[in-house]
């Protein structure tokens, strides 16, 4: 039991390395804020520009989205952050995991939005057009609004998913919270930091997935 | 708008063909609504009824024949079709009001968008149209929280609101409850009598004896006969008429 406790809850190795972690979880939550804001609006313009139905623009789209579906994070990640020094672009690691990150929400993203989209009733469209407005205004007036309503529970939780994929930034060396706790781990050849960590992304994430549970709840059948 | 030249019919249909694929759907409509005139068109299910309504505001495309509204085209090349549309407002037998917006909210979309007033005049009209459907109290009451017979009387609205020249009503009763169709029937009575110019797709035989200036009878995308309601209810000549009517004890 002692040994255990001073694995884990060492308590000068905690002391010392909490200011790092605090650290660490800002820059965690300012990628993730960045993350999210970006993923979203981007995976919701994709789907906009898709609600146009010009062919090759669609499947240009559609190739993005799957791709990035299907691919693991971390090997782009590690592609990018490895493979553009060599072509003269020099990104830090916090650039690389925020763009890899923000392409693979959007992707998730636009397939989600686009299903909102998709399944906004036809007389929708007709009842705005009826009144004279344009493709684009009731794309934006009178689909848009209520297609995102209807996606958001799968948006929220793909939005958890990924975000909690900051923790990848770790193998590039990314200064976040698990990065941070990882390099205190190292320098103090004790498992504390990472207790630390694992506490900060419950306390951090814990509020989101209650939320997403409640909206869950909340927007269970479409239209209700 | 100009006034349009005496004689010049509010909505005159010419020729008008549709085929959905290998399906003839319209086969030649020729039809004309006169100012204030209120036109119901019965006819069985699949008759092309809808088909005919929406290619009255080219929500279906038609494969060719003229559509005008007080003379001027509604189809064609050259043609403001978001500005045209604005002069033949549309009811659906589903209402298909915006959820997401209040009543208010649903009638000065348009409004503000298509017609660019601003606020404080396009929820003015608002006010006046919902007032004119008699659901002014209910102006911050979102689709969900009114009863379907409210829902298409602020549809109604919805349109009216945009002072067209013409309102096409696609079986507006349908959806409803029996005990709700009377509330939606006597707002259409009250528009009719402000004047308004009316085609209206509905099996409502009594409203259409009561309220109708014409009735239409269509069947397999034809127009088989027209006239005054007491002739049609009374003394139908063709044979279909006749069948079709006896199946509502008219
Ligand atoms: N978008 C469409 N695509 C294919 N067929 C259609 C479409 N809309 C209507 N139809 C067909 O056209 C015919 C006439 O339909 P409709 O105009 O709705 O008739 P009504 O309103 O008189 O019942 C029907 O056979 C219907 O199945
Ligand atoms: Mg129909």
């Amino acid at each position: 039991m002692e040994q255990f406790l001073d694995t884990f809850l060492n308590p000068v190795v905690l002391a010392k390395y909490t200011p790092a972690i605090l650290q660490g979880t800002m820059v965690t939550v300012i990628l993730s804020v960045l993350i999210v804001l970006c993923g979203i609006g981007l995976g919701a313009g994709l789907a906009c520009i898709r609600a146009y139905r010009v062919r090759l623009i669609s499947f240009v789209i559609v190739i993005f989205a799957d791709v990035l579906r299907a691919l693991p994070p971390l090997v782009v990640i590690l592609l990018m952050f490895f493979g553009l020094p060599n072509v003269g672009i020099l990104l830090s690691a916090s650039v690389v995991l925020f763009i890899v990150l923000t392409l693979v929400l959007a992707a998730f993203a636009e397939e989600i939005v686009w299903a909102g989209i998709t399944a906004t009733p036809k007389g929708q469209w007709e009842a705005a057009r009826s009144t004279g407005l344009t493709f684009t205004q009731t794309l934006f007036h009178v689909v848009l609004p209520q297609a995102m309503r209807m996606v958001i529970p799968p948006l929220t939780n793909r939005a958890i998913a990924i975000t909690k994929m900051t923790a990848l930034g770790m193998v590039i060396g990314v200064p976040d919270i698990l990065g941070q706790a990882t390099t205190a781990q190292s320098f103090s050849a004790n498992a504390s930091p990472l207790t630390l960590a694992a506490i900060a992304y419950v306390v951090l994430f814990l509020p989101f997935v209650i939320a997403s549970r409640w909206l869950e709840s909340r927007f269970a059948s479409p239209g209700a | 708008m100009t006034t349009p030249a005496p004689g010049t019919a509010t909505l005159e249909v010419r020729a008008l063909h549709k085929s959905f694929g290998a399906l003839k759907v319209l086969e030649g409509i020729d039809l004309s609504v006169q100012r204030s005139e209120m036109v119901f068109v019965l006819g069985p299910s699949g008759s092309g009824k809808s088909t005919m309504l929406r290619c009255c505001n080219r929500l279906e495309e038609p494969d060719s024949g003229d559509i005008l509204i007080e003379g001027d085209p509604l189809t064609g090349p050259g043609v403001d079709l978001n500005k045209m549309r604005q002069r033949v407002g549309m009811v659906f037998q589903s209402f298909n009001l915006y959820p997401h917006l209040s009543a208010m909210g649903n009638v000065t979309l348009a409004l503000r968008r298509v017609q660019k007033k601003s606020k404080a005049e396009a929820e003015d009209l608002a006010i006046a149209a919902l007032a004119e459907v008699g659901l002014s109290d209910r102006a911050g009451h979102h689709p969900a929280q009114l009863s379907g017979g409210q829902q298409q009387r602020v549809a109604i609205a919805r349109a009216l609101a945009l002072k067209p020249t013409v309102m096409l009503f696609d079986e507006p009763t349908s959806a409803l409850d029996p005990e709700l169709v009377g509330d939606v029937l006597d707002v259409m009575r009250t528009v009719k009598d402000h004047g308004m110019t009316m085609l209206v797709v509905s099996h409502e035989m009594k409203f259409a004896r009561d309220a109708a200036d014409r009735v239409i009878f269509m069947a397999d995308g034809a127009i088989v006969e027209q006239g005054p309601p007491e002739q049609i209810f009374g003394a139908p000549t063709h044979d279909r008429t006749r069948a079709f009517l006896s199946r509502f004890h008219g």
